[in-house]
């Protein structure tokens, strides 16, 4: 440990001075790619729309005022609060938190096998998780469309089969949402969990066993804090794009209910033009989504000060 | 960018001297999706050495919006709707040019010419018209389909079995034809009738959907589906036992344009493919590979016979549909409001 510690520090030796030097390509890409769509879009949602898309250079509150108010459909009604879009996030993150779940609960235990199987198998098993994934998602979303339908092969399987005397309608319920958002980004939690486990030595919990500890406080206590970096990460990868996805409701939803995607979406490319109300959606989602970042990083240091 | 300048500005020259053996360069074409033959681009760069470069977008509202974040000044041409000119007018995005700048001007339909959107044609000319309202399945619904009341008002067989066109134009167009008042009404009673009757029949329909509008009558998942003639001629191809209706209370009309667009980069280029599509064979070839009506004399014998006889090419004489209008913007909150209310 002390050995790595010093030819780290060795390393930084022999680079110093040129660290920020180094940094410059990363920090341009992301400081121009990322940042500064960023700040334009905060900025945007504080002015005036236009008339068919567009800004006019006027500062505004109206974004949010239409967010969080309801003035009725001619805009003179006294305001009340306006659920309509609350509504729409918080089914959003409903939907998406429960495809991480799903995710999680598949994910988590098929990950742990592949990682504890031989080196080769291992290899394959990782090939086979992500060759369908090789396909691009609107395809695949599409055939789970045709896979799904009532007159397709699952339901012509269930009623064959006797368990059914009717078609399940799954195509355009939220059901079907869910179920495209979990089987979209299931790679996504197998994988990070995978990393980590692999890692994990198995004579630890030999270890664990010997001191006499419940096969459930081994789990508890030895192997999930070792892959929870795993799980923290394909969480996070799973929950964050499910909650900006528009392709599932679109598609398997028929886009009868607005996810936060397609409301976004709208605003741009539909006929409402709204700008500054698209990107005060995204601001708004954005903010949440890093609160709840920051509250993870904040607990994950606790649980390590902790430790 | 400042080499292309001056090569323009020699080209100009070139033009103005009248040597204008010089034909080559580029123009730049923002299109629809599956929206041009590829022959014809093909043909055009055979004959006139002009490269056509092309983009493309999936909704008048997304070509605006592009355009308004800056594309403008980087395309010469680009193929809006009848009701989209006119906004594209009204935001300063279009150049315009004289008839006798074209030398096939004199093909288009005479009632094509003076469209409301473009009186006389200065800025555009039609690229392909069509209708909007829905296709039935003859071989589930059989009853009497020529009435908007299958989709507002749908009777209990077809209930759970339709798809709407995510459009809000559309869909409140259809919508306000069906309630007998008129596109884009400031009344209040008008607009609030228009949301209730809206509310109420949503319960009714599968989803929203444009693109798969044609697939989904083709896989059998809905019996009616609201969507463009065009889309309605290739279900019926590709098997489906579709009827395409021509509802009494109306329905829509619409019109795509090829437009020259302001601060286009190759206008000269642009004329001369303007012209270009103007000639009845080429039309034609645009015609039956988007399987819409005609825009131009003379394209009758270059047609495909499916297409030419197709109750979807063949709107009645005497009931003709409706442009979609653009609305004023105190009328354009309220559609918002009752598009986010039925979409939500």
């Amino acid at each position: 440990m002390a050995g790595d510690m010093q030819s780290a520090r060795g390393t930084s030796r022999l680079y110093q001075g040129k660290g920020p030097w180094l940094l410059l390509p990363a920090w341009a890409v992301i400081g121009i790619f990322l940042l500064l769509p960023v700040c334009l879009i905060v900025v945007y949602s504080f002015l005036t729309k236009e008339f068919h898309g567009g800004v006019i250079p006027e500062p505004s509150l109206a974004a949010y005022d239409q967010f969080f108010f309801d003035r009725g459909i001619f805009g003179d009604d006294p305001p009340r609060i306006e659920w309509n879009y609350i509504e729409i996030y918080l089914l959003s993150f409903l939907q998406a938190g429960l495809a991480t779940l799903f995710c999680l609960v598949i994910g988590l235990p098929s990950a742990w096998y592949i990682a504890t199987r031989p080196i080769r198998l291992r290899q394959m098993l990782i090939l086979v998780i992500t060759v369908p994934y090789w396909v691009n998602l609107l395809i695949r979303t599409i055939s789970l469309k045709f896979l799904i339908r009532d007159e397709g092969p699952m339901n012509a399987f269930l009623q064959w089969t006797g368990l059914l005397d009717h078609p399940l309608h799954l195509v355009n319920t939220s059901y079907a949402v869910q179920l495209g958002l979990f089987y979209s980004y299931l790679p996504f939690m197998v994988l990070p969990i995978f990393a980590s486990a692999e890692r994990f030595d198995i004579a630890l919990s030999e270890a664990s066993a010997d001191l006499y500890s419940t096969k459930w406080q081994t789990f508890r206590l030895i192997t999930l804090p070792t892959i929870w970096p795993g799980v923290v990460a394909g969480s996070i990868l799973v929950f964050v794009p499910s909650l900006g996805a528009f392709l599932a409701p679109n598609l398997l939803g028929g886009a009868k209910t607005y996810m936060i995607g397609s409301l976004i979406d709208e605003q741009f490319k539909g006929a409402a033009g709204n700008w500054p109300f698209g990107a005060a959606a995204a601001t708004i989602l954005m903010s949440v989504v890093l609160v709840v970042l920051i509250l993870n990083a904040r607990s994950q240091i606790k649980l390590k000060g902790a430790g | 960018m400042k080499q292309t300048r001056i090569s323009l500005l020699a080209l100009g020259i070139v033009a103005l001297s009248g040597g204008g053996a010089l034909a080559e360069g580029d123009v730049a074409l923002y299109n629809w999706g599956e929206y041009i033959e590829p022959e014809i681009l093909i043909r055009f760069e055979a004959e006139t050495g002009i490269h056509v470069t092309m983009d493309t977008y999936d909704s008048n509202e997304a070509m605006l919006a592009s355009l308004k974040a800056g594309k403008l000044g980087q395309y010469d041409l680009a193929i809006p709707g009848d009701y989209m000119v006119d906004i594209m007018r009204n935001e300063g995005m279009l150049d315009t040019f004289e008839p006798s700048d074209l030398t096939n001007f004199g093909n288009i339909l005479p009632q094509y010419i003076d469209v409301p959107f473009d009186p006389g044609r200065h800025s555009t000319i039609p690229y392909l018209t069509g209708t909007t309202s829905f296709a039935v399945d003859r071989n589930k619904f059989k009853g009497d389909i020529n009435s908007l009341a299958l989709l507002f008002n749908p009777p209990e067989e077809l209930k759970g079995k339709i798809n709407v066109l995510d459009a809000q134009n559309d869909v409140l167009a259809l919508a306000s034809m069906y309630l007998g008042i008129p596109q884009c009404t400031s009344d209040r009673d008008q607009l609030r009738a228009l949301n209730d009757m809206l509310q109420n029949a949503k319960k009714d329909w599968a989803s929203f959907g444009s693109d798969n509008s044609r697939e989904v009558l083709v896989s059998g998942d809905v019996t009616l589906s609201m969507t463009w003639s065009g889309y309605s001629a290739r279900a019926r191809d590709e098997g489906a036992n579709v009827e395409w209706a021509y509802p009494k209370e109306g329905y829509i009309m619409w019109m795509d344009n090829v437009v020259l667009l302001k601060d286009a980069p190759n206008r000269e280029n642009a004329l001369k493919f303007m012209n270009f599509l103007l000639e009845p064979e080429i039309g034609a070839a645009n015609t039956n590979y988007a399987k819409y009506a005609p825009v131009l004399k003379g394209e009758k014998p270059f047609l495909d016979e499916k297409i030419a006889n197709a109750p979807e090419s063949n709107p009645p004489a005497d009931h003709p549909g409706t442009f979609v209008q653009s609305c004023s913007e105190e009328v354009q909150v309220v559609y918002d409001k009752i598009w986010a209310n039925l979409k939500k």
